[in-house]
């Protein structure tokens, strides 16, 4: 895992104490609201329906036990006992007190975290595969790539007020574990014919309000050259995004409006002119990073076969492990997804046993999914059943990775100042039918997000079925969407027709699903179907 | 009826204006219909409360209740936590908020 130097150190610490300060001004009235909104902001401190809510970044997922365990105090000490983890790989405080703030900062900087450009028109935490150094398929390990990102993005004096807020992903595998190409830039490392590595540059996707998958504007930029390229990228947007309209002031729109062509020809004019300014860091520099993020020592002799004479524990192990790619190792998920529970909540208590589980099973790491679980990365397959057995001991061991039952759900109207409808309890009633009617197995792969507002945090655009929820005249009403997807089958849902209502919603999920079922051909999935049968038999079914 | 509300300046706690002060329980508000403007900037100048804002309700069962949900989240407390709600006994508090 990379370890802060002097200067990440220093920094963090010295912007503790500037927000210490601007926040006891503040309190002591000599600050307005209007004039303190921006720097909170800057600091991950939002204001929300119930109270103060603190974004803290996990740099592309990857935490330790001490960080657990410090989120975990967190919780306890200065909000109400649990976290909850989101779709952009962090982790959020809803009950924070501003007269506590600082000192949160303070307790996070402690441990080598932050919640610095995790609001604002900035560029975010830098997402990343979350099996990244694990995966079996991987090329290279992405997050050294992300790392170098990190410093360069971090307080950027250019970056800093960009027309709007800016999102990244870096992957290193044909499979897209971070819905990549939905990102306002996808990063993809790769190799070219002669065998070297290069990152292909994919730009303009999102979610939002107007969806886009991002194309690729170019496939192999050296890389020896990826932050000069990827600091061309934002200055053609910083230049010429439409700072006139916050709804159309994404990248994606630029995009859209000059053409990929146009812009891509803008950008490598702009890569030209970099070239020689001196932007790019030494290679040395990303050695120094790689070497932060070398295998642990695995034990390339462990046992490659799982004692699977627990039916519990074989379900478990076929739904919530994943290949790695040392053969006596998988990845584990931990399941935040648990029957009625709320999607991405973890109690203190529960953040503390994953952190001690990491630290006995998976060489001291965690890292939080953008699907609102937690993996322990890399686990033997000889201490898999200690391990589930612990998981499961504390409501952790639900086997349902990717099935209708791990359904992402924005916080919603339960707690959002944005959300018009309430998502969790959506996600609630779904994973309780599924889990009452038997067929959360028999379902497969099935990806269903839910989002209780157009800005898409719940990635409804992106599911198998999307649920978007709106304001009706004051109540609560549910879209429907079909054929999603962020992974690297990347596809925008469609909505079906006409919404339903709080009951009516989750009828229709599961009228759909029957659809499936009686129409799947072997090995199909729900968005297989979906793609090769089209909307009508679903529409025919939910509207008659 | 309309309902002053804001967010606790130290706590960002939902507050409704009870006539003389701030209370975090929506019974005690009080109608500031045609006053709502002047109250806001006073108590806004007063930097207790962050922006202030004036809401529709009506009287439920002797007791104002906003007529938009997302108010009445608000004055409650996220539905899917009662145990964190402002009436975490009320089996009915479901009820109230939809």
């Amino acid at each position: 895992m990379y370890e802060y130097d002097q200067y990440d150190q220093a920094m963090v610490d010295a912007r503790v104490e500037e927000f210490r300060d601007q926040a006891r001004r503040r309190l002591e009235g000599k600050l307005t609201e209007d004039q303190f909104k921006p720097l909170r902001l800057m600091n991950g401190l939002y204001l929300q329906l119930h109270a103060y809510m603190l974004r803290v970044a996990v740099p592309y997922g990857t935490l330790d036990s001490r960080q657990m365990h410090a989120l975990a105090d967190i919780a306890d000490k200065y909000d109400r006992g649990y976290g909850h983890f989101t779709t952009r790989q962090n982790i959020q405080y809803n009950w924070i007190k501003l007269e506590d703030a600082a000192d949160i900062l303070a307790d996070l900087a402690k441990v080598e975290m932050h919640a610095i450009q995790t609001s604002g028109n900035c560029i975010r935490n830098i997402s990343s595969d979350h099996f990244a150094g694990a995966a079996a398929d991987e090329l290279v390990d992405p997050r050294p790539y992300a790392e170098l990102l990190r410093q360069w993005s971090s307080f950027h004096p250019e970056f800093s007020y960009l027309p709007r807020k800016f999102k990244i992903a870096v992957i290193a595998s044909e499979t897209d574990r971070a819905a990549m190409r939905l990102h306002d830039i996808g990063i993809n490392i790769v190799t070219n014919e002669a065998g070297e590595l290069g990152a292909a540059f994919y730009v303009g996707g999102g979610m939002g309000r107007t969806p886009m998958i991002a194309p690729c504007i170019n496939p192999f930029v050296p890389l020896d050259r990826l932050v000069t390229y990827a600091e061309a990228c934002l200055r053609v947007y910083n230049r010429y995004g439409r700072r006139d309209n916050k709804y159309k002031a994404r990248i994606k729109i630029l995009v859209h409006e000059l053409g990929a062509e146009e812009y891509t020809r803008q950008v490598e004019e702009e890569f030209v002119h970099l070239l020689d300014q001196g932007v790019e860091p030494p290679l040395a520099e990303l050695e120094r990073i790689k070497g932060y993020f070398e295998d642990p020592a695995f034990d390339t002799g462990a046992n490659a076969r799982i004692d699977r004479s627990d039916p519990d524990f074989a379900v478990w192990v076929d739904r919530n492990t994943v290949e790695h790619k040392e053969p006596g190792y998988v990845s584990a998920v931990i399941s935040l997804k648990p029957v009625g529970g709320i999607p991405g909540d973890a109690t203190a208590e529960q953040m503390r046993l994953m952190a001690d589980l990491a630290k006995d099973y998976s060489f001291d790491e965690l890292r939080v999914m953008h699907t609102q679980n937690i993996v322990l990365p890399h686990v033997r397959k000889a201490d898999l059943h200690a391990l589930w057995a612990a998981l499961d001991e504390a409501g952790l061991g639900s086997p349902n990775l990717d099935t209708v039952e791990d359904i992402i759900a924005c916080p919603g109207l339960d707690y959002c100042s944005l959300a018009n409808a309430r998502s969790i309890p959506i996600a609630q009633r779904i994973a309780e039918r599924f889990a009452a009617n038997g067929k959360t197995g028999t379902l497969g792969e099935l990806k269903l997000k839910i989002s209780g507002c157009i800005n898409a945090c719940g990635h409804h655009h992106a599911g198998h079925i999307g649920i978007l929820g709106v304001d009706r005249k004051g109540v609560e009403n549910y879209q429907l969407l079909l054929g999603g997807s962020e992974a690297e089958d990347v596809s925008l849902a469609k909505i079906t027709g006409p919404g339903f209502d709080e009951n009516g919603i989750v009828d229709a999920v599961e009228t759909v699903t029957t659809v499936y079922e009686n129409e799947r051909q072997d090995g199909e999935r729900f968005v297989d179907t979906y793609r090769r049968i089209g909307m009508n038999p679903f529409k025919e079914a939910l509207y008659g | 009826m309309r309902l002053l509300t804001g967010n606790d300046l130290k706590t960002g706690a939902v507050t409704w204006w009870t006539g003389s002060d701030w209370s975090i329980h929506v019974e005690d508000a009080v109608d500031v219909t045609g006053s709502e403007d002047e109250i806001a900037r006073s108590e806004e100048a007063a930097r207790r409360v962050n922006v202030p804002y004036a809401v529709d309700a009506e009287l439920h069962e002797g007791s104002p209740r906003p007529s938009h949900i997302k108010e009445r989240v608000r004055a409650i407390g996220p539905t899917v936590r009662p145990d964190l709600t402002l009436k975490p006994a009320d089996p009915e508090i479901g009820n109230w908020v939809i």
